[in-house]
């Protein structure tokens, strides 16, 4: 009797394994990726991650979405991957609201829903893979410049609007971080705003060189202000002397890279971005994840991942971009 | 002096073609994948096409009397900012209903009196407020969206006919489809239509009221603007500036697919009705096949090209052979 139980026990386990890739993942999971935009640079590297996971874990992966970033365009899309009965969709959502009806339903019918790069409402997903967070970006911005300048001297910071949300919170974040005795020999002098206006950013930043002629480094966390500041810079007499730092995308910044006007940046790798968004779909088809805070799932090569309030993964720290990578990206 | 002949009947060859089409495109769509010919995948379809089939009625009246209006995606914009900005002011929903009602039908007029108060051209008039209207939901509404509409309302738009697959708004649809097709084809109104689009200066002559037409017209289309905008938000339970942006060329490629005449004076419901379905169905069974966008959107341009070829070759064709008929009974040609 009790052999016959272990010899069943036994049966079900090796049935289980062969149902079962590498990390307890089923194979053939069928992934449905839709971003805001096809053709669009950053999602198509954010869909090369999601596609090398793919492969991973032997799913069946594809990439949809409309040409234009209509709020709604987005919709019919969702009705055809439920109608072709998919695992799991994968999506940046154009409009907070606009897919939530929708994805609910398809979550009804058992599709597991995953965001990346922009969020919908909590309850039109089962979890939100995020860039990153707030506190992560102003502190890796701070860390980059530091290091740049040699953490001495003073600093200014070219922001968008004065009352862009996510702005303000990164710039609280870098304040907070500047209190730390290593950075007691910097001063942050002055907070700009180029209202993210390619013209207003580049005068901005003539004006900071003229009004602090001691001013060692910039951060500019907008891709705006820092091209701006950067095209500024490329032509002056502060080039290579004045650090630049701040958030910006590669192939904008390339040339300012390579011509030594600008060292590093930052910004979140959107092929690692999509990579985690794979996993998280593939754990969640797989029963491994709910999308409840503290469960945990293996992604790949980044590792073993935790799910924190709400449902959202982060992705991490920001990836920087310098001479040495840059040429490895292209969105 | 020419005699606006029977639409029904001279369009009949085109209007067969296009409903021909819808069952061929039908069979091709069941082909493609086995997820196309089921209930669910038919609602999504008809859902999904709603706001272009409302707004394609009036169009219809529109372009038939010779007039077009390209302000229609922008009067939704404008009407569901201003339904998000009352709600969000929490106005009472009916109220809020009315004045988004109102102010498309306000829109409508403004165009109207345009047209034919100052005697300008629809197109350039509604290539105006085309922007005016856009800038006005930008104004109205900046690039926030409001979302928290209560469930009793979004699901109007979003929810099916209790035991069918059937989507609310597509009932509504059908009974104003039904009411706009006799209103063009079985009333005096519907035909004073067809004369001024086939001649405007005749219609004249024979005493028709063509400045009150037209200004009807734009009204009407502003109004149902309106309602497709108070669906639209519903459906998408987003009340946003940018709502529909782009909806205006949908619209009139149905139009003219259907086999009306982008100068007036001919054309038919039932055939903008085809055009309407023709195109939501091939571009479902193409996403439902995986097709990539480019060939989706090459095949709207085709179809679009198709519309303005198909009925004027059908036109063509058909003068000649009037011509030829009146020259032989030795009439004026």
């Amino acid at each position: 009797m009790k052999n016959h139980k272990i010899l069943l026990a036994a049966l079900a386990l090796s049935l289980g394994a062969a149902a079962l890739a590498q990390g307890g993942i089923q194979k053939g999971i069928t992934i449905a990726f839709l971003p805001k935009q096809v053709n669009n640079p950053y999602f198509a590297t954010a869909w090369k991650g999601g596609q090398a996971a793919i492969k991973e874990f032997a799913g069946i992966g594809k990439q949809v979405g409309p040409s234009d970033a209509g709020a709604s365009s987005q919709v019919s899309y969702i009705n055809t991957l439920l109608a072709q009965r998919q695992k799991a969709i994968v999506v940046s959502a154009s409009d907070q609201n606009a897919l939530v009806p929708y994805l609910k339903r398809a979550m009804q019918q058992g599709v597991k829903v995953v965001t990346y790069d922009s969020d919908v409402a909590p309850d039109g997903r089962n979890v939100f893979v995020s860039q990153a967070d707030n506190d992560t970006i102003g502190r890796d911005e701070v860390k980059i410049l530091a290091k740049q300048i040699g953490y001495k001297g003073e600093i200014a910071i070219l922001s968008a609007t004065p009352n862009a949300t996510n702005q303000n919170a990164w710039i609280k974040v870098m304040q907070d971080e500047l209190k730390k005795p290593a950075y007691k020999d910097m001063k942050l002098v002055k907070i700009a705003y180029g209202n993210d206006d390619d013209q207003k950013s580049f005068t901005e930043m003539q004006g900071l060189m003229q009004a602090y002629p001691n001013l060692k480094g910039v951060i500019s966390p907008t891709t705006v202000g820092i091209s701006a500041a950067a095209r500024y810079l490329s032509t002056s007499p502060y080039k290579g002397k004045v650090m630049l730092t701040g958030l910006g995308t590669p192939n904008q910044m390339r040339e300012f890279v390579k011509n030594g006007t600008v060292q590093g940046f930052a910004l979140w790798n959107p092929e690692d971005l999509g990579y985690l968004a794979s996993y998280a779909a593939a754990a969640l088809v797989s029963g491994q994840i709910t999308g409840k805070e503290g469960q945990k799932f293996k992604a790949g090569k980044l590792g073993e991942r935790t799910i924190g309030k709400n449902g959202v993964v982060i992705l991490g720290p920001l990836t920087v971009f310098d001479k040495s990578n840059i040429d490895k990206f292209s969105f | 002096m020419s005699v606006p002949q029977k639409p029904a009947r001279s369009l009949l060859g085109w209007e067969a073609a296009i409903l021909g089409l819808v069952v061929v495109a039908l069979l091709i769509g069941s082909r493609l994948h086995e997820a196309f010919l089921t209930g669910p995948n038919l609602s999504n379809l008809s859902s999904n096409l709603v706001e272009i089939a409302l707004i394609a009625l009036t169009m219809t009246l529109v372009v038939v009397a010779a007039e077009i209006d390209l302000s229609v995606a922008s009067t939704v914009g404008m009407c569901s900012a201003l339904l998000g900005v009352l709600w969000a002011a929490h106005a009472p929903m009916p109220l809020a209903l009315l004045a988004t009602l109102a102010l498309g039908a306000l829109a409508g007029l403004f165009n109207g009196l345009l047209v034919t108060r100052l005697g300008l051209p629809s197109l350039a008039v509604t290539i105006g407020t085309l922007a005016l209207y856009r800038g006005l939901a930008y104004a109205l509404l900046g690039d926030r969206a409001v979302a928290d509409f209560p469930p009793f309302w979004t699901n109007l738009g979003f929810g099916l006919v209790p035991g069918t697959q059937i989507p609310i708004p597509i009932v509504a649809f059908a009974v104003l489809a039904v009411i706009t097709a006799v209103v063009l084809h079985a009333t005096p109104f519907g035909r004073s239509l067809y004369a001024i689009g086939a001649n405007e200066l005749a219609a004249r002559f024979a005493g028709l009221r063509v400045e009150r037409t037209k200004l009807l017209l734009f009204v009407l289309s502003g109004l149902m603007s309106a309602f497709a905008a108070v669906v639209y938000t519903f459906r998408f339970s987003s009340a946003r500036a940018d709502n529909a942006v782009g909806l205006e060329l949908a619209v009139i490629a149905a139009v003219l697919l259907g086999g009306v005449s982008i100068f007036g004076g001919r054309g038919s419901v039932i055939g903008v009705i085809g055009a309407v379905f023709l195109i939501g169905i091939i571009q479902n069974a193409l996403t439902l096949a995986d097709v990539p966008n480019e060939i989706l959107t090459i095949v709207t341009g085709l179809l679009l090209i198709l519309s303005v070829l198909g009925p004027n070759l059908a036109a063509r064709v058909r003068t000649s052979r009037e011509r030829r008929v009146a020259r032989s009974k030795g009439g004026a040609p």
